[in-house]
């Protein structure tokens, strides 16, 4: 019953916006092309444009996306005229020069679209940020509860907490976090450093600076970490973690704040879980005062090599589909947007505390991608006890060191 | 055959596999000499929805000039096979200086990308071929030997792990063999060691991609060794019962002179595949623990920004190391041609 209802009221909202969008949205002819990654929230605005009238809109949304877009914006005309991006692959199409600058495009079809959402870069506009997104403290309030602990603030305190739990018996392994080899256990390292109060390259150049005592205390924190891991972290992503949540094998974990709802939506774990999960504030570490956690952005560009037409068609398209007429019940609550009438609920309180604490923003330099590769390849080295932590430090540095050789970053 | 329908037989062929094959490599090969420009940065502000900061950009003006002048990029010769990410000269040649010892010095070659990948790939290579090839033989004389009626649905079920797409099949033995799923926990209590994990130990991962490897390419052997048997002449078998060898004597007398070229056969196809292990690593999410030649060249290809030459250097180097294993196979048959 409850689902019957859900999915009608979900249906009359879709049919509502659906109505109200023929008669907002028409463009005069041009050619929509959207490529970008796959999570509801994406979905949602790919189907607004796909609202508008008097143009083919197509998407292709998959997880994928990244390998494809540069390829396939980088043909003359291109075969997608918008990539939706986040702050850390938007460096790729801009390093490729395949999006445009939209300052025309805004001042023409963008007069309604809030500052805050214009991503600019030297000045001028390159982007249209419409949600963000933070890694934030996921916990378990029942089982904190039991050990009679606050909830933690600090790594330090999560590190207490999660020895409180495993000697209380509660749990065997009771943190957790996407610490997969390669892209994600980069990630973690990423925030850690940044929350040391670690600077990743020296000011203004490529020059990488990562091998000091910063480096090694985070790597440090990292492996006390993983002692209160299931013992397969190194290969739990974002939904390996996710799942053990969801079993309920885990009590604080560090998880995306985009899928805080599904970790507190009724389907696919126990109501004591379900119940008890809450997010809170990035964690600190050490004493730079600074959160061991990165802001980010989604927003969608507009491809260079296409026509004036299909570039004004691709605008207006998107900038319809993330105006305040996209949020309704159903899609309130799948993201944290930036878009005009968005109502926190309790699943984002986490990026906003995130946000109003002074995260960093993840760096859009067109190095960050490299060192984040050449991170991902050689701290499980260390976790798995193989090497020091200094020379780990010393791998990522000569790995990253030779691939901005070849890119031509540094001589 | 007289030399203009020769040639207007072997045309089509030539013609496809000049673009689908030689092309691709002479392009690779071009591509692995030559590096992205110097790039031309820029400081400026970025600013977006968390204020503004002050970063560096590629100057697309500058860069557009350079791009223009040069296309390729700027050629650098051998410079990236010899760099620490490839064949690592200068690192290597550190390590034997500075090694304390053989196992010394195997361990500073082991962190080197490029030599740990190809230490994984060599072991997978040489323990799975041979028990692809012992496992294929042995479902085949199985096979058989099992009743008319019963032979179809036995083939079948005999050629299910190499019908299975690899990504998938590597998947459900990855989610048996966590500590959760059948095998994982079988394993747990088969040693009595609550703490045994799989995915948590380098050897354990190793050695269940190497069970994957032959699950998945002993089908592929045993389906080439049952044609084999049904080539075999009855009457040889025949003669050799009435003179009383036994079933083992007959196999080894007999099948095995008889199927030895199609070892050949199999031995080359499975070295040429061993040697491009890629898809269980990335099922397993293995890369923590073995890595291989083509998943180097996958995680080049698969990060944020491309390292195009990186790429192309490591896939030269995988086929100048497939041409070296494949090397004593191809002599030995191009005698045996020669023979005749």
């Amino acid at each position: 019953m409850n689902i019957i209802l859900k999915t009608t009221a979900a249906a009359c909202a879709l049919i509502a916006a659906a109505s109200a969008a023929t008669a907002e949205c028409s463009i005069d002819g041009g050619r929509v092309n959207i490529i970008g990654n796959e999570f509801p929230a994406i979905q949602t605005v790919a189907a607004a444009a796909a609202e508008c009238t008097g143009v083919t809109v197509e998407a292709n949304l998959t997880a994928d996306h990244q390998t494809l877009n540069v390829a396939g914006m980088s043909g003359n005309p291109a075969e997608y005229t918008s990539a939706i991006v986040a702050n850390s692959s938007i460096v790729a199409l801009i390093n490729e020069d395949v999006i445009r600058p939209l300052d025309e495009l805004v001042a023409e079809y963008g007069k309604d679209i809030p500052q805050r959402q214009l991503i600019t870069v030297g000045g001028k506009v390159m982007a249209v940020a419409f949600m963000a997104n933070a890694q934030t403290l996921t916990y378990r309030a029942d089982v904190l509860e039991e050990v009679g602990l606050d909830v933690p603030t600090t790594y330090e305190e999560v590190l207490v907490a999660a020895e409180a739990i495993r000697a209380a018996g509660i749990m065997e392994n009771p943190v957790g976090g996407p610490y997969a080899a390669g892209w994600n256990l980069a990630q973690e390292f990423n925030n850690m450093y940044l929350g040391h109060g670690g600077e990743f390259f020296e000011p203004g150049t490529a020059k990488i600076s990562i091998n000091n005592e910063k480096g090694v205390a985070t790597l440090e924190m990292m492996k006390a970490l993983t002692e209160y891991m299931n013992p397969d972290y190194l290969t739990h992503d974002s939904n390996g973690t996710s799942a053990e949540w969801e079993a309920g094998n885990v009590a604080l974990m560090h998880m995306w704040g985009s899928r805080a709802q599904v970790l507190m939506d009724d389907e696919g774990s126990e109501p004591q879980v379900y119940e008890n999960t809450k997010v809170a504030a990035p964690l600190m570490v050490g004493d730079s005062g600074v959160p061991a956690s990165t802001l980010w952005w989604d927003g969608w560009t507009v491809a260079k090599n296409i026509s004036d037409e299909d570039a004004a068609a691709t605008f207006q398209a998107l900038a319809y589909a993330v105006s305040p007429q996209t949020l309704n019940d159903t899609t309130m609550n799948q993201a944290v947007w930036l878009i005009d009438g968005y109502e926190p609920a309790p699943v984002s309180e986490g990026v906003l505390a995130a946000v109003a604490s002074g995260t960093k923003p993840y760096p859009m330099l067109p190095y960050m991608g490299l060192l984040h590769t050449a991170s991902g390849d050689n701290i499980a080295d260390f976790l798995t006890g193989k090497e020091s932590a200094e020379q780990t430090l010393a791998d990522i540095e000569a790995a990253y060191n030779a691939a901005a050789k070849e890119q031509g970053y540094i001589q | 055959m007289k030399h203009s329908s020769f040639f207007w037989f072997v045309l089509p062929s030539t013609l496809l596999m000049l673009a689908f094959i030689a092309f691709p490599i002479v392009s690779v090969v071009t591509q692995s000499f030559y590096t992205a420009h110097e790039q031309v940065v820029v400081q400026v502000e970025n600013c977006g929805p968390f204020g503004c900061t002050q970063e560096t950009s590629v100057d697309q003006e500058a860069t557009a000039a350079l791009r223009e002048a040069e296309p390729m990029g700027e050629f650098a010769g051998f410079e990236i096979y010899t760099d620490r990410n490839h064949l690592a000269f200068g690192e290597v040649a550190a390590a034997w200086v500075n090694a304390d010892g053989l196992p010394d010095f195997g361990r500073s070659l082991m962190n080197l990308p490029f030599y740990k990948a190809l230490a994984f790939t060599l072991t997978y290579t040489a323990v799975v071929t041979p028990l692809t090839i012992i496992l294929g033989f042995f479902i085949a004389i199985a096979v058989n030997s099992v009743a008319r009626a019963m032979k179809g649905p036995t083939i079948f079920f005999s050629l299910l792990p190499m019908i299975v797409t690899p990504l998938v099949g590597s998947l459900i033995l990855f989610w048996m063999v966590d500590a959760r799923g059948i095998l994982g926990a079988g394993l747990q209590w088969l040693t009595d060691d609550p703490n045994l994990s799989v995915k948590a130990s380098t050897g354990l991962m190793w050695i269940m991609l190497m069970v994957y490897g032959v699950w998945h390419a002993a089908p592929f052997a045993f389906v080439v060794f049952y044609a084999g048997l049904q080539t075999v002449n009855t009457d040889t078998l025949e003669s050799a019962m009435v003179d009383g060898a036994t079933r083992w004597e007959r196999i080894r007398f007999v099948v095995l002179p008889h199927l030895f070229p199609l070892v050949t056969f199999v031995a080359l196809i499975q070295l040429m595949d061993n040697f491009r292990v890629f898809e269980p690593i990335v099922s397993f999410q293995a890369s923590a623990h073995a890595t291989s030649l083509s998943y180097a060249i996958y995680n080049d290809l698969g990060g944020e920004t491309r390292l195009l030459s990186s790429a192309a250097a490591t896939s030269v180097l995988t086929i100048i190391g497939i041409a070296i294993l494949l090397s004593p196979v191809l002599v030995r048959t191009w005698r045996d041609f020669d023979r005749k």
